[in-house]
């Protein structure tokens, strides 16, 4: 939404129900089924056709959350270690999909440590496996992790298949967010500070989540 | 014989104990809540659920016993994140889960619906989702050598119950809105239960055959049911109930919490139409459609 109104104009939302849409949708939305998100669609299939362009390779982008995110980008949301057991989360959804497929992801989530482990206790999306080749070794046709946006940072990742520290939002010390992550943290020697959101972001945001429901 | 049914008719004829039940199939609309509440009511046992993603018509089932079984991508509150019931079931032992994604759920539905014993995939190589679950299987591709794929075994639902907003009496149905997995659960089922906001003349249906998304040879049951998705929404006929979601939650922290709200929303009320008399009468005009927005007329003379 903010994309379309800012620096990519032409880009087409496809959402897993089987929505594409050219606009977006003309108010908040809480679920991808929402009727302002199929009222003014460009189109709208069922699942299996939209995962069809994702898995044929047109679909450069995917936006995913997960309870966990490690070193090299995989993701958890099925299931988590806690103090008296397992303790069970919502599941991959389409999110498995999305990381298998897509030319690239991003992932958001809060930046605790232990939401950012060394090794996922389950792999339910795949990033960068255990390393370089890992993705190709399973059959993976392409993509992997672009970035992790945390609240206290952006990670990306290089050849290596490993996050580094890319920015620190402005005012995080980078000693934080080392701190705060569950490996060591690779810092490139000069860690730049995330760009402050522009005027018009943060309009575009804020006209369409009054409430601060997604953005607060 | 005419197929038009009352919900407690078509619950008690076609979802036996131990059914495999297709259901909440267009991810968070059209979520047949009122057909899971006579299943509830008429406390069948053994199910297994089969659907891509559940808002939180998965956990009211899982809260209530019905369930032994669930092939699902994602079970919870689309809304909020986790549901207590389904996570208490799980954690507890009582539920087992078959963990899908939404694109293998949708090819498993799929392979169902054409006959074949699998589909292969290129998505979830690598991830723990297929380890261990007897829906994966890996194959290589007999055409391009070394080409690793998921097998994903088909899957035919014993009944599922499709909502959409219009059906005549032999179960020809039309949709419109977000179809999720519902064309492949339609035909990959040995039963099919259509749940619908109104019954229209035959006509209506076959003014618009590309609306139509459930042909009715393929139907047993058709039921009538205004609000029967609510608190999701049915478009053109009802709007989301957004603050459902977030009341849900808070109020079904606790199995007793639970029990007490399945009480009162579900055991205490005898059918839909006393549902939809107990709620609020401006909450439930405030869902009205505000705006309607007709689509252009096809023409489809010759």
């Amino acid at each position: 939404m903010v994309a379309k109104k800012t620096h990519a104009p032409n880009a087409v939302g496809i959402f897993e129900n089987g929505v594409i849409r050219n606009s977006p949708a003309s108010q908040l939305i809480y679920t991808m089924a929402d009727p302002p998100n199929i009222l003014g669609a460009t189109q709208c299939l069922e699942m299996i056709s939209v995962m069809s362009l994702l898995q044929s390779g047109r679909v450069h982008l995917g936006f995913l959350g997960a309870a966990e995110v490690d070193r090299f980008g995989n993701l958890n949301s099925t299931q988590v270690q806690g103090p008296r057991g397992i303790i069970r989360l919502p599941g991959s959804g389409g999110a498995c999909d999305i990381a298998s497929l897509a030319h690239r992801f991003v992932v958001l989530l809060e930046h605790k440590k232990e939401r950012l482990p060394e090794r996922v206790s389950f792999l339910t999306s795949p990033g960068n496996g255990d390393g370089p080749g890992w993705r190709k070794r399973v059959g993976l046709p392409r993509g992997g992790p672009s970035a992790a946006i945390t609240t206290k940072a952006v990670l990306r990742f290089r050849e290596d298949g490993e996050a580094y520290l890319h920015s620190v939002h402005p005012g995080i010390d980078v000693d934080d967010v080392v701190m705060n992550t569950g490996w060591k943290l690779k810092v490139v020697d000069e860690v730049q500070t995330t760009a402050a959101p522009s005027r018009a972001e943060l309009q575009a945001i804020r006209e369409y989540d009054k409430e601060g429901f997604w953005t607060s | 014989m005419s197929k038009l049914f009352s919900m407690a008719e078509a619950i008690a004829q076609f979802v036996p104990d131990g059914t495999s039940v297709a259901m909440s199939l267009q991810l968070e609309q059209m979520i047949p809540f009122a057909a899971a509440h006579e299943i509830i009511r008429q406390k069948k046992r053994n199910l297994t659920l089969i659907g891509p993603i559940s808002d939180v018509l998965f956990d009211q089932l899982i809260g209530a016993g019905c369930v032994d079984r669930v092939i699902a991508a994602w079970i919870g509150n689309a809304m909020m994140g986790s549901a207590y019931n389904f996570r208490r079931a799980v954690e507890g032992g009582s539920v087992k889960v078959f963990n899908m994604t939404n694109f293998t759920l949708a090819l498993a539905l799929q392979a169902g619906a054409l006959g074949v014993p699998f589909l292969p995939t290129r998505s979830a190589q690598g991830s723990d989702t297929a380890k261990g679950n007897h829906f994966f299987y890996q194959i290589f591709s007999p055409f391009e050598p070394k080409e690793s794929l998921w097998a994903v075994r088909a899957l035919n639902p014993d009944v599922t119950i499709a909502h959409v907003q219009r059906a005549d009496s032999d179960g020809n149905a039309h949709c419109w809105g977000s179809f999720g997995v519902m064309l492949e659960a339609v035909r990959s089922a040995k039963r099919v239960i259509v749940v619908t906001e109104e019954v229209v003349a035959p006509e209506v249906i076959s003014s618009d055959p590309n609306r139509t998304v459930i042909p009715g040879f393929l139907v047993s049951a058709v039921v009538e049911c205004p609000y029967g998705a609510h608190p999701s929404p049915v478009q053109g006929y009802y709007n989301r109930d957004d603050a459902f979601f977030p009341e849900y939650h808070d109020k079904t922290k606790t199995p007793a919490q639970s029990d007490a709200w399945l009480e009162e929303w579900v055991l205490g009320v005898r059918d839909r139409g006393e549902y939809v008399q107990k709620i609020d009468a401006a909450r439930l005009a405030s869902l009205a459609i505000k705006n309607h927005a007709y689509a252009a007329p096809a023409d489809f003379g010759f």
